[in-house]
């Protein structure tokens, strides 16, 4: 029997690639003549510029031209041809367009030289004059004008609709709780900065190497935008240095490289600075008002979840913030309000979990201090008002063992030897604390396609446009290619990242494996209908009568099943019909009985933190994260997906926070010095438990998707621990210790 | 960044002779963080002499019982030497406390000295700084200000020195020996770095011309009673909100003498011998050291998000003294890693 890969902890077939330096990212490719793009940014947040100097730029020797508003070529003039696949409401920024400036940090100009150092020193010496507006970067100073977004965007639900009397239902319970929750901006900060090296091929034709988690999304930007039909644009990603959401949108790197490459019939190379990694999108400012009602058992009465967030002056970024508190438990009365207010800063953008990893943040807070209000263990609190359907929706789930993520995840952190009160446990002058939140997030499937090649030597080369971020793509497509047609591991080759390969959504939303993989095994099923045909036909066959269920695919073979002496391998069956490859294409889509169900991923997330009693100092030393992702097919990148979500969590409960000088307008601490992360020395033991969960449903896989789920619930789970430890609760993330010491 | 030469010196006399001739030049070493800063902008050298092949990284005996670092002594190498180790240990802790490994091991104990603020105006060229464009304004001291400075501040600057291991230097009472085109001298370390003031562009009293040489360390180096306590934002790789060096001397429950230097509070290590001569002849008490802590605060001044450094500094002294009498090491808060159940 040959080995199967789904459900094993495979290596990362990219790995080698990637620790040798073989995998190139998109700043790494280099052509001859290449020319080198440096960016210009505003220093100002509101306003116009009112005079351009580019002489002392322009003298320097080598550089080629300094492109500004003043003499930037003309491109599409319609809203719609800069909208890209996630692109909310509104008109898209676009670089170098007029003289207003709508942020701080917005490009102003592109110096091209001929060396990048060339290109960094004449952009110290574009002179660019402003005439300034006021500006207003303060969420809290603009929460009066805040509105409900009029138009809604693409993909992102709306507040779920009212449901019985929330405020009466409040009024009456006689547990109660209500607060108000808060974390700032955050960056992305992913280790690779943004960067598009655009090949000019002549004849108008142009490949381009983007950092972006859709190669298609790119392309479609660039076509619209620059007027180039597809077949004079091949966008490759084949290695993106982690996104994490930044990637969802093309950036203006891509323009002004695709821009400045057109103009001077000239390869280009923008990379961005990593203070520029702080001039697009971000996680928004979001204010969150949670009011709990519940009888004196804990049963929730009233459930309201109002959001207040930042988005910018020209587009309504808008993300699910409030609903996850009607999915998550059973509640007759609920009440969910979503409002933005516009800044002068660019338009937020989707960051791991967006709205999730911050809307369950403040309704697991909630439920805790609730917990603390009735008396009830915050466990017991959750079991409580379990749900087995989805009240948003009134539809049942697909598959929701989170009761499994309860039981499993308390029993291996010893939950049950809690003591309730707060500052109960101690260990020298070390305040313990313990803490538990649950976590939640869609999982979500879209349409996508694969094609499978299958050559006469038994080897297997399937491909789609979709991206690998880090997150394990390439491992686990391998994988379901490699099981469906009986072969070894080392015998697929999983090609993405590509415009020019069979179309796949932008990689986001947790949705790739449960979306292309589907695709892969489509195709991969194709290429082995193909193959036993063809096997019969073979005179003499001894698979001759064997019909799709006789027929076992192991170890480079088709066998039957009932007797393995009679076989014939992959390469006897393409020399034996003469083929030289077998090809198919396949497209997978949602079916009509997933729609009837509510489909998310759950988790059970319990910390242990120690704070310093006099010097408000958290360590968090303890994580155990139990989740419920249906089918795993990859023990081993799940984990590292789950790792990388809780640490993250981590960052968000006591480190992360982007530092806004609203007289300026400006973000200032735009470093990796000083915006922080956790580091190594941080993070102490996670443990990562996933709980079994059958789901015939949700697609063929059985699969859904881990990339987000790690970081929801754990910023909560640590805030609650910091609460049981010290008896502060602290509603404004991140915890940093000036917050404990009074 | 701009263009610039480069010449490698070969002794001491010809890096002098190449920096007094050449009007906008820099010493470079590790480069750790000029390099950084001539990227941004915000450093723009037009000449560079590279000191990396004079010497100078020798760790030696001095005629008075003292340690003489070289100044191209690397901070790794100092914070691992054994005689470091043993003598001076709060200086090894105060090394280990700062950077990484891989900038520890190309930083060198002059330029540690010589490293710049971390101020976020100052790292923005998009923005004013008195430090970086004398007469430009600070936007710190009415903007984002959480890691700056509560004490010996001015209107003009309010920034802070980065250093860990310039901490451990103050409270040690090191001497920076320097050479300049006037022949040799040596600094008192408190009298190396300058506070702000009107002069906010200057760091610290080194001539134009001079460069350092060594570092000496007095033969006393506290090994029974010391402390290194650094709190900041994360464990590793951030920059003290507040850091405390304290050395105690004892007779018993009795205190001969001690000394406190705080980092992470003002434009250069704090010193206030007043406050430490409160020590004195004391018996080691919680009160002592809170009495201590209250009289080095004095005249600290918050600035919004910074204010919390004023209590959290004194809280700090306090800790850093008991730690330092008990020697205990399980008082510091973000180093130890103990996971045992709880009691």
């Amino acid at each position: 029997m040959t080995r199967s890969y789904i459900g094993q902890p495979q290596n990362r077939v990219d790995g080698r690639a990637k620790v040798t330096g073989a995998a190139k990212y998109a700043a790494e490719y280099n052509v001859p003549d290449l020319t080198y793009g440096v960016v210009v940014s505003s220093t100002i947040a509101r306003g116009r510029i009112t005079a351009l100097d580019t002489s002392a730029a322009l003298e320097v020797e080598g550089v080629l031209q300094v492109f500004t508003h003043e003499n930037a070529p003309g491109v599409a003039h319609l809203d719609s041809s800069y909208r890209d696949e996630t692109a909310p409401p509104g008109s898209p920024f676009r670089p170098l367009h007029d003289e207003a400036i709508h942020y701080s940090g917005q490009p102003v100009a592109l110096v091209v030289a001929e060396t990048f150092e060339i290109a960094r020193y004449a952009a110290t010496l574009v002179r660019v004059d402003y005439a300034t507006e006021a500006h207003a970067t303060d969420l809290m100073a603009v929460r009066d004008q805040a509105y409900e977004p009029p138009k809604k965007r693409s993909g992102i639900a709306p507040p779920s609709k009212l449901r019985g009397n929330a405020a009466l239902a409040f009024a009456n319970a006689p547990v109660r709780h209500s607060g108000e929750y808060r974390h700032s901006i955050e960056h992305h900060n992913p280790m690779e900065m943004h960067a598009s090296t655009v090949v000019w091929e002549g004849d108008d034709r142009i490949t381009v190497y983007d950092k972006t988690q859709g190669a298609p999304n790119s392309q479609q930007y660039i076509t619209r935008v620059f007027g180039f039909s597809n077949e004079q644009v091949r966008v490759v990603a084949s290695y993106v240095g982690g996104a994490f959401g930044s990637g969802l949108r093309p950036q203006y790197q891509l323009f002004l490289a695709v821009m400045a490459a057109r103009e001077l019939k000239r390869s280009v190379r923008v990379v961005l600075a990593r203070r520029q990694m702080f001039t697009f999108g971000y996680r928004p400012d979001t204010i969150q008002n949670v009011s709990l009602g519940a009888s004196m058992d804990g049963a929730l009465q009233s459930i309201r979840h109002d959001a207040l967030a930042n988005t910018s002056r020209f587009e309504d970024y808008q993300e699910n913030i409030v609903n996850w508190s009607g999915a998550l438990y059973k509640c007759a009365n609920a009440l969910f309000t979503y409002k933005l207010a516009q800044l002068d800063a660019y338009t937020p953008m989707d960051m791991r979990a967006p709205g999730g990893a911050t809307g369950v943040y403040a309704l697991e807070a909630a439920m805790d201090e609730l917990a603390h209000a009735a008396g009830i263990d915050p466990l017991e609190l959750r079991l409580k008002n379990y749900t087995d359907t989805d009240q948003n929706e009134d539809k049942p789930f697909s598959s929701k063992a989170l009761r499994e993520c309860y039981r499993q995840g308390s029993n291996k952190f010893g939950w049950a030897k809690r003591r309730p009160q707060p500052r109960s446990m101690r260990e020298g002058r070390e305040l313990i604390g313990w803490g538990m939140a649950t976590g939640i997030w869609e999982a979500l499937r879209q349409k996508a396609s694969a094609k499978a090649v299958l050559t006469a030597a038994g080897k297997l080369e399937v491909s789609s446009a979709t991206t690998d971020i880090g997150t394990g793509t390439y491992t686990i497509m391998s994988q379901i290619a490699a099981d469906t047609l009986g072969l070894a591991i080392e015998d697929v080759t999983f090609m993405l990242g590509d415009s020019s390969l069979p179309p796949a959504p932008i990689e986001g939303g947790s949705w790739t494996a449960a979306s292309v993989g589907p695709a892969v095994k489509a195709a991969c099923d194709a290429v082995r209908e193909r193959l036993l045909k063809l096997a019969r036909e073979i005179d003499g066959s001894p698979l001759a009568d064997a019909k799709r269920g006789d027929v076992t695919f192991s170890d480079g073979h088709l066998r039957l099943t009932r007797d393995s002496s009679m076989a014939l391998s992959i390469v006897e069956v393409m020399r034996g019909a003469n083929v030289a490859t077998i090809e198919e294409e396949a497209t997978a889509e949602p079916d009509r009985e997933s729609k009837k169900h509510a489909m998310y991923v759950h988790s059970a997330v319990f910390a242990e933190v120690r704070v310093d009693e006099d010097l408000g100092t958290i360590r968090v030393t303890r994580v155990v994260n139990a989740v419920a992702g249906g089918r795993i097919l990859n023990p081993k990148t799940a984990r590292s997906q789950i790792l990388g979500g809780v640490v993250w969590g981590m960052g968000m409960a006591l480190h992360e926070e982007t530092f806004t000088d609203h007289n300026l307008g400006r973000f200032m601490n735009h470093s990796y010095a000083e915006y922080h992360i956790p580091v190594n020395a941080d993070v102490h033991d996670i443990e990562v438990i996933f709980v079994e969960e059958h789901d015939d449903i949700i697609n063929p896989l059985g699969a859904k998707g881990l990339g987000e789920i790690g970081i929801v619930g754990t910023a909560a789970a640590i805030a609650n621990a910091v609460f049981h430890a010290t008896g502060k609760r602290v509603r404004h993330l991140p915890i940093t210790l000036d917050k404990l010491l009074m | 960044m701009r263009p610039f030469s480069y010449t490698r010196a070969h002794d001491v006399a010809g890096a002098i002779s190449a920096l007094s001739h050449e009007r906008n030049a820099r010493i470079i070493a590790g480069g750790t963080n000029l390099i950084d800063l001539m990227k941004e902008n915000i450093e723009r050298p037009s000449h560079l002499i590279d000191i990396t092949r004079l010497g100078l990284d020798a760790i030696v005996r001095t005629d008075d019982g003292g340690l003489r670092l070289g100044a191209l002594c690397s901070n790794a190498a100092t914070a691992y030497h054994t005689e470091v180790r043993a003598r001076y240990p709060v200086l090894s802790k105060a090394i280990l406390a700062g950077a990484s490994p891989q900038l520890r091991n190309m930083a060198t104990d002059g330029g540690n000295l010589l490293q710049r603020t971390r101020c976020y105006y100052f790292y923005d060229t998009g923005t004013p700084c008195n430090k970086r464009e004398p007469g430009s304004g600070c936007p710190a001291i009415n903007g984002v200000n959480r890691i700056h400075a509560i004490l010996g501040a001015s209107e003009l600057c309010i920034a802070v020195h980065p250093s860990d291991m310039c901490v451990a230097l103050a409270a040690l009472e090191a001497v920076v020996q320097v050479e300049g085109t006037g022949g040799k001298r040596g600094i008192a370390f408190a009298d190396f770095h300058r506070l702000p003031g009107d002069t906010p562009h200057l760091d610290n009293n080194l001539a134009r011309d001079e460069i350092i040489t060594s570092i000496d360390l007095p033969a006393r180096g506290y090994p029974e009673h010391y402390a290194y306590l650094k709190l900041r934002d994360r464990t590793s790789y951030a920059f003290a909100l507040v850091s405390v060096a304290a050395v105690l001397e004892m007779d018993g429950d009795t205190i001969r003498g001690g000394r406190i230097a705080l980092g992470g509070v003002a434009h250069k290590p704090w010193r206030k011998p007043e406050a430490e001569a409160l020590l004195n002849g004391q018996q080691a008490s919680p009160d002592i050291f809170r009495r201590v802590a209250d009289a080095y605060l004095q005249g600290a001044q918050g600035h919004g998000d910074n204010t919390f450094k004023i209590e959290l500094a004194r809280r700090a002294i306090v800790r850093a003294l008991t730690q330092a009498l008990n020697m205990d090491k399980s008082d510091d808060p973000q180093l130890h890693r103990t996971t045992t159940e709880p009691r």
